[in-house]
């Protein structure tokens, strides 16, 4: 018996021999880079990454990525990326999406896929903006966005995209942002670990169109207390000192002392208190959850596929061409 | 064994016999029809078929919309065709006989359900007054009234069944009652009962009594005038069996994939009148078949792309809506150079247009509908049968030149059944498929010298991480380049490869006379209709002869030298003349024009017609 030892790669065996073309100060960069390093560290041969991409900034991201790689069109990366996983199940497929491909565009793809609960990661790099049609408002902007789309104030209500990952039925449901490496790397590895649809949310700075959208949460002065990092098992606890606490009371969520804090479960029922502390946040009262807000085991799409065709095979016999053909009623004519 | 032997002096021999059964969309039409098909087929006729159904799935009973209808032609001799006007009409209810009447014959045998023509029945047809009792329609025809649901009730007699129950079972006992007609044995029927009904004995009774009783009634009562048989016909000797379009299409790309040693990847949704592809797809597990029902057509497509960048031979299939929202992703199968066959059973439009009726009207959108210059070869089936042939040689292109392959049947051919003999399966050309693995001097966007094709490698391939996508990209490394002479040098490359295909088409073969007066020209299901009419024309000495296009594009090289043969060209299709304008574009000759845009098909007297007056 021979042991198959894992590969050892360093970042620079992802980084592809294509120059980089986002804006300077871009936030995808950081993604990029914690993507690479995070690839380097999972233990999965190299051949056996895909990245696929719809349309947008974020969606340039396979052309940099030195795997293989499919930029799709806009909007339809989950269904590409179906069609991969299922005729190869034994490649890590990574979705690398935005907030206009995902959630507009290709809406109908990124719902069906989290149903079906395929084994891959998408990545939404959500920056809350139309970055590479210049600067229209996205369906996550917020509410009275004024854009060259709308001089007077965006009338649309945005999605929370953690909301429809968690309502759409995704197994894995999580959010970080670009500026803090140590915290994304971590989620991505989970999400790689995770057995099942990965929907990971990277909060992302448009330096050109929007940018600061996300100062309000992560700005380091202030980020400790505006995130709390979700950690099944753990208590939700927050702030530099971890001084401050949550606690999920059946109407509301509070702040309380860290002593009080409610212990954090990524898999309750229907994922009831993920939906409740995505939605809560947004009123500014407790802070905005970051790790893993969902993580629950179901079966893999692609597993069962593949079982039900061996277990077709197995009842009926392989089948040939002949058999295909002779069946129903045959006569013969001499 | 009750049929009589066609040796029986009190029985007339025919040489074929057109069929039509019409009745409500739930009176059970379709069955009827296709149990006929199967028992004349096993007797050795040649048949042809047209099942035409409303859209509705039960439209309102009695309804003049709802009227479903089934005909079948079964002859002693090889036909192309279900038939020009029915020889027989069998009409369940007011409303079938309104809307087929016309259809019939002078003189043709007309059998009409007399339990269904209360007032009501005929309110809902639109009759003021009752038909039957139009002393013309007894002269006209040979008229055969018969209360079925009454009948059919005391067949199931004792059976425990609800009125409505037994009344369920009354196309059976039309069908028996035809059997005796036309000298068929009960058997085949029979058999099929016995498996559909196994499980509810009480329903599988019944509808064996309701098909006995009409055979005896036939036998009995002395309301025929006369019984018929039609001897088998002398087909080429063989295996043969029943085949329609769509299930021909699903056979044809198992085999595809078996000659190319591939798996099949089906990604589509669920759309009339391509769906039955999916349904028996989805059968063929054991053949290694995976099969997808999307969330759209566009993640049909979308997976399907994905499917064969992984090394699978990825399939999708629709009908013309569909076709239009798979318009941005057929771009970019073409772009990424990825094999892809996309089967298009056409129907009626546009929009959603006649769901469940056929037309040959997405032919220009197939060779030129999508954004930029996007050269994709385009094939068309013409005939039930000519179905599996054409999805193997779609899969064929598809592999061999690495791109999408467009193939067109329609609503007529994926609904209709012949006879068909059975291939040999040694006689099947391998298809020969190389996925590139050397790392050495890898180059994504190389190309066969040949083919021009790009190789193939699959992700898992260690060494040969890629990139591919929608955007330009650069000769040769496939890096992406908005270089404006590499663009144009890119899309020639393009165009060069997908019309390059030509040079593996066969000769173009002309029926009849190698040159004359008129060459009817045609394309996809128009075949046996075509068929027909040039041999009656060469039957009575006119100087006609047919050709029909397979390939759409690339046009054959030959076909502008066949074309200058003749003095005329006609080209009938079911559209408003798109082969035409392809053909006047290309070859700058005037050719005739032949529309139709009915959502039915052609009839042979209709082009038999046609090519009369144009010989003037």
């Amino acid at each position: 018996m021979t042991t198959v030892e894992a590969p050892s790669y360093k970042k620079a065996d992802f980084v592809s021999d294509q120059e980089v073309r986002w804006c300077p100060g871009c936030g995808d960069y950081a993604i990029l880079n914690a993507v690479q390093q995070t690839f380097a560290k999972l233990g999965v041969s190299k051949e056996k990454f895909v990245c696929v991409s719809g349309i947008g900034c974020s969606s340039r991201f396979p052309y940099y990525a030195d795997t293989f790689g499919f930029h799709s069109i806009h909007g339809r990366a989950p269904a590409v990326a179906t069609g991969i996983k299922v005729a190869n199940p034994d490649l890590s497929v990574w979705i690398i999406t935005g907030d206009g491909d995902a959630l507009s565009i290709g809406g109908n793809h990124i719902i069906h896929a989290m149903r079906r609960n395929l084994d891959m990661n998408v990545l939404l790099f959500n920056n809350r903006i139309y970055g590479l049609t210049k600067g229209q408002y996205s369906p996550t902007s917020e509410i009275n966005k004024k854009t060259p789309s709308s001089p007077f104030g965006s009338v649309d209500q945005p999605f929370n995209p953690i909301a429809l990952a968690l309502g759409s039925g995704a197994t894995f449901v999580a959010r970080s942002v670009d500026t803090q490496a140590a915290h994304l790397k971590g989620v991505l590895e989970a999400a790689h670990a995770h057995k099942g649809f990965s929907f990971v949310e990277i909060l992302q700075n448009c330096v050109i169109y929007n940018n600061k959208a996300f100062e309000h949460i992560t700005d380091k002065t202030i980020r400790h207390d505006r995130q709390v990092d979700l950690q099944a098992g753990k208590p939700m606890v927050y702030g530099k000192d971890l001084d401050k606490g949550l606690k999920i009371l059946p109407d509301s969520i509070i702040n309380c002392p860290p002593e009080e804090a409610s212990t954090w479960r990524t898999d309750g029922p229907a994922g009831a208190n993920a939906f409740r502390i995505c939605q809560a946040s947004e009123s500014g009262e407790i802070p905005v959850p970051f790790g893993i807000l969902r993580q629950v085991n179901r079966p893999v799409f692609e597993t069962d596929l593949h079982l039900q065709i061996q277990a077709t095979t197995q009842n009926l016999g392989q089948g040939t061409l002949e058999n295909l053909l002779m069946e129903g009623e045959t006569w013969q004519v001499s | 064994m009750t049929s009589a032997a066609p040796s029986d002096p009190s029985v007339e021999t025919l040489e074929e016999v057109v069929i039509r059964f019409a009745g409500d969309s739930g009176d059970g039409m379709q069955l009827t029809g296709n149990q006929f098909t199967s028992t004349s087929a096993a007797l050795g006729n040649d048949l042809a078929t047209f099942p035409d159904y409303p859209a509705e799935i039960r439209a309102p009973a009695g309804s003049l919309f709802g009227v479903s209808g089934f005909q079948l032609r079964f002859s002693s001799k090889d036909i192309h065709t279900p038939g020009d006007a029915p020889d027989v009409l069998v009409a369940m209810n007011p409303a079938a006989l309104k809307m087929n009447l016309p259809d019939l014959k002078p003189g043709g045998l007309l059998i009409v359900n007399t339990g269904n023509f209360n007032k009501s029945d005929l309110k809902k047809a639109k009759y003021d007054a009752n038909p039957l009792d139009d002393e013309a329609l007894a002269a006209d025809y040979t008229l055969v009234k018969l209360d079925l649901n009454e009948a059919t009730v005391q067949a199931v007699e004792g059976l425990g069944l609800t009125n409505k129950e037994a009344l369920r079972c009354k196309n059976f006992l039309a069908l028996g009652m035809l059997y005796w007609v036309y000298s068929r044995p009960l058997e085949t029927t029979e058999k099929w009962i016995d498996k559909k009904f196994g499980a509810k004995p009480k329903f599988r009774e019944a509808n064996l009594k309701a098909l006995r009783a009409g055979h005896t009634i036939g036998e009995n009562s002395e309301i025929f005038q006369a019984r018929f048989a039609v001897p088998p016909a002398k087909l080429e000797a063989g295996t043969y069996r029943n085949i329609m379009g769509n299930p021909a299409v699903a056979m044809g790309l198992v085999a595809g994939s078996s000659l190319c040693e591939l798996p099949i990847f089906y990604g589509t949704y669920p759309i009339t009148p391509a769906s039955d592809i999916l349904h028996y797809l989805s059968r063929y597990k054991n053949h290694g078949v995976i099969t997808f029902q999307a969330e759209d057509e566009i993640a049909g497509i979308c997976s399907a792309i994905g499917a064969s960048f992984t090394g699978a031979l990825g399939v999708t299939g629709t009908s013309g809506p569909g076709m239009a929202l798979k318009s941005e992703a057929l771009g970019l199968a073409v772009m990424t150079e990825l094999p892809l066959v996309v089967v298009n059973v056409q129907r009626g439009g546009p929009s959603t247009g006649l769901p469940t009726k056929t037309e040959q009207a997405d032919l220009l959108q197939s060779i030129w509908g999508r954004n930029g210059e996007c050269p994709i070869p385009v094939l068309a089936a013409q005939s039930p049968g000519d179905c599996f042939w054409a999805a193997i040689e779609a899969v064929r292109m598809a592999v061999t030149y690495m791109t999408p392959v467009i193939l067109l049947t329609d609503g007529y051919l994926a609904n209709g059944a012949e006879p068909w003999k059975l291939p040999k399966l040694e006689e099947l050309e391998r298809i020969p498929v190389r996925f590139h693995t050397d790392p050495e001097n890898y180059q994504p966007f190389s190309r066969d010298p040949v083919t021009l094709a790009r190789p193939w490698a699959k992700p898992g391939t260690p060494g040969l991480e890629h990139r591919i996508g929608g955007l330009e990209k650069r000769d040769v490394t496939g890096n992406v380049d908005y270089d404006p002479l590499n663009h144009e040098k890119m899309v020639g490359l393009r165009e060069q490869k997908v019309m390059g295909i030509a040079d593996s088409y066969p000769a173009t073969e002309v029926y009849g006379p190698e040159r004359g007066k008129v060459l009817v020209l045609g394309w996809g299901s128009t075949y046996g209709a075509i068929r027909g009419a040039v041999e009656r024309a060469l039957d009575a000495g006119l100087p006609v002869a047919q050709c029909h296009v397979r390939n759409l594009w690339p046009l054959p090289k030959d076909l502008g030298e066949v074309l200058k043969r003749f003095d005329q060209v006609l080209i009938p299709e079911m559209n408003r003349g798109q082969l035409a304008r392809v053909i006047r574009s290309e070859y700058l000759i005037e050719v005739e024009s032949f529309p139709k845009v009915q959502g039915r098909p052609f009839t042979a007297v209709e082009i038999l017609e046609r090519v009369k007056t144009l010989l003037g």
